[in-house]
């Protein structure tokens, strides 16, 4: 059995999955629109957390908090189910189906098959839709990838319960409430002030004060730990910021996007200007990344270069601080 | 950035008939999308973190040659995982896990936890015992 549901990739897995769900219940939501909406743009520096070997260095919010702020801000209801046995978690995938709901899952990459084996990392937020089941073989769409794909029952019990951080235990979720009419306006101008809020926090863990930590730690990195490892933990700050599923720029350009098409919603001419001015922060991120990567590339490198793209970062949280601040105010 | 100045770098992706989507402006300034092969700055970060593993795996397979850790620990490297995730997979507590990476210990597991390990590695009982050189 296959619903009749359209594939969209997008840049992110869980905007993906949101926007393409939406549209197959009948309500046109962008991508960018679901991000900033649900105030998925972030950064935030866990030292104390390891993923690989390196801190925890990300640039968005936590996993299924995007869909959960956006639902609530445009009136939508979504149920969520997890699951101890996994054949419960089988049973109830096929009930939805065969009531011709898609739904969307929460899965591990690991031992996802249609992934690279280079891109199968112990990461347990990945989202994908299920839109329908020939035999023992699952009908996917997966939000990432260009098309559509399939997994048969076997794998996708793997993905669905693989262990670690974050672990899905199954976890699928799908609207099941709608309002009339999506009221946009409101939801976008809430969502944009958490954003301001979150960047410009008084904690030194999120926001423009996590980059002055990162960078006031760039620097001591090379006599602390070593240029092998100093290097190991820029290359995992570039990658949180660039890898699949970030639009580039670490969710600046999707979040330009964002305000580029609420000026047109809302009719405000000064987020254009916003916009143009978070597609140059973005371009300074990928600056960053690209200084970034040319230290660990020559592996002897000299203090000097950390400290260059320490400054860069502590450029990048002045620019953010003011951009947010101005935000605030423009909304 | 511009919509033609997205990179179309080689890498990894390329293998995989798979290219990521990036936002960027056409020429009226107006945001749409583009697929991207790769970037080259990324790639370099991703062979990198690669590399790292690839030595852990090594330096785990010398330390379970040299009798100074349990192949368990060779093939949780082997695997991307540390102490937390594989203790999450097999089912028990982080100590005891830590433990069984100890030769002493591994030689008197009882058969089911070795199946425990076995199957989290996808492998045979003998296959977790020895690992070749």
């Amino acid at each position: 059995m296959q619903i009749d549901f359209t594939h969209k990739q997008s840049a992110h897995c869980e905007n993906g999955v949101v926007s393409n769900l939406m549209r197959h219940n009948g309500f046109e939501v962008s991508e960018p629109m679901v991000f900033g909406i649900g105030s998925g743009l972030l950064f935030s520096y866990l030292p104390f957390l390891k993923v690989n070997y390196a801190p925890v260095f990300t640039y968005r919010v936590m996993p299924g908090l995007i869909f959960n702020r956006f639902a609530k801000r445009v009136g939508i209801k979504v149920k969520r189910e997890k699951f101890k046995k996994t054949g419960d978690a089988q049973a109830r995938l096929d009930a939805n189906l065969a009531n011709n709901n898609p739904v969307g899952l929460q899965v591990g990459v690991f031992q996802l098959p249609y992934f690279p084996e280079e891109y199968r990392f112990h990461f347990n937020a990945h989202n994908m839709v299920v839109y329908g089941k020939e035999g023992d073989t699952y009908l996917i769409s997966d939000p990432v990838m260009e098309d559509v794909t399939t997994l048969t029952d076997r794998e996708l019990e793997k993905v669905r319960f693989a262990k670690g951080a974050f672990a899905p235990k199954g976890h699928m979720y799908y609207p099941i409430a709608f309002p009339r009419t999506l009221n946009l306006e409101k939801a976008i101008v809430k969502g944009i002030k958490h954003t301001c809020r979150d960047m410009t926090a008084p904690v030194p863990i999120v926001g423009v004060r996590a980059m002055r930590w990162v960078a006031k730690n760039i620097r001591k990195w090379p006599q602390k730990l070593g240029t092998k490892k100093a290097n190991h933990y820029l290359g995992q700050i570039v990658r949180m910021q660039e890898e699949i599923g970030t639009g580039g720029g670490g969710f600046r350009y999707i979040y330009a996007a964002f305000l580029q098409e609420s000026s047109k919603v809302l009719k405000n001419e000064k987020l254009k200007e916003f916009s143009k001015e978070m597609t140059e922060i973005g371009d300074q991120w990928r600056d960053f990344a690209l200084e970034a990567s040319r230290v660990y590339k020559n592996r002897s490198v000299q203090t000097d270069a950390y400290n260059k793209v320490a400054d860069q970062l502590l450029d990048l949280a002045k620019r953010e601080e003011t951009f947010f601040q101005a935000l605030r105010k423009a909304v | 950035m511009k919509k033609g100045e997205v990179p179309q770098h080689k890498s990894i992706l390329e293998s995989a008939n798979l290219r990521e989507m990036c936002y960027a402006v056409d020429e009226n300034g107006e945001y749409t999308t583009e697929l991207s092969t790769g970037w080259n700055p990324k790639t370099i970060a991703l062979e990198n973190a690669l590399k790292e593993i690839e030595e852990r795996v090594e330096d785990a397979k010398q330390r379970v040659l040299a009798n100074e850790a349990s192949p368990i620990v060779y093939y949780m490297e082997l695997h991307k995982m540390d102490l937390s995730i594989l203790s999450s997979y097999v089912g028990l507590w982080k100590w005891r896990v830590k433990r069984h990476f100890k030769p002493s210990v591994f030689k008197k597991l009882s058969s089911g936890t070795l199946q425990k390990y076995a199957d989290v590695f996808d492998i045979t009982i003998e296959e977790l015992a020895h690992i070749h050189p």
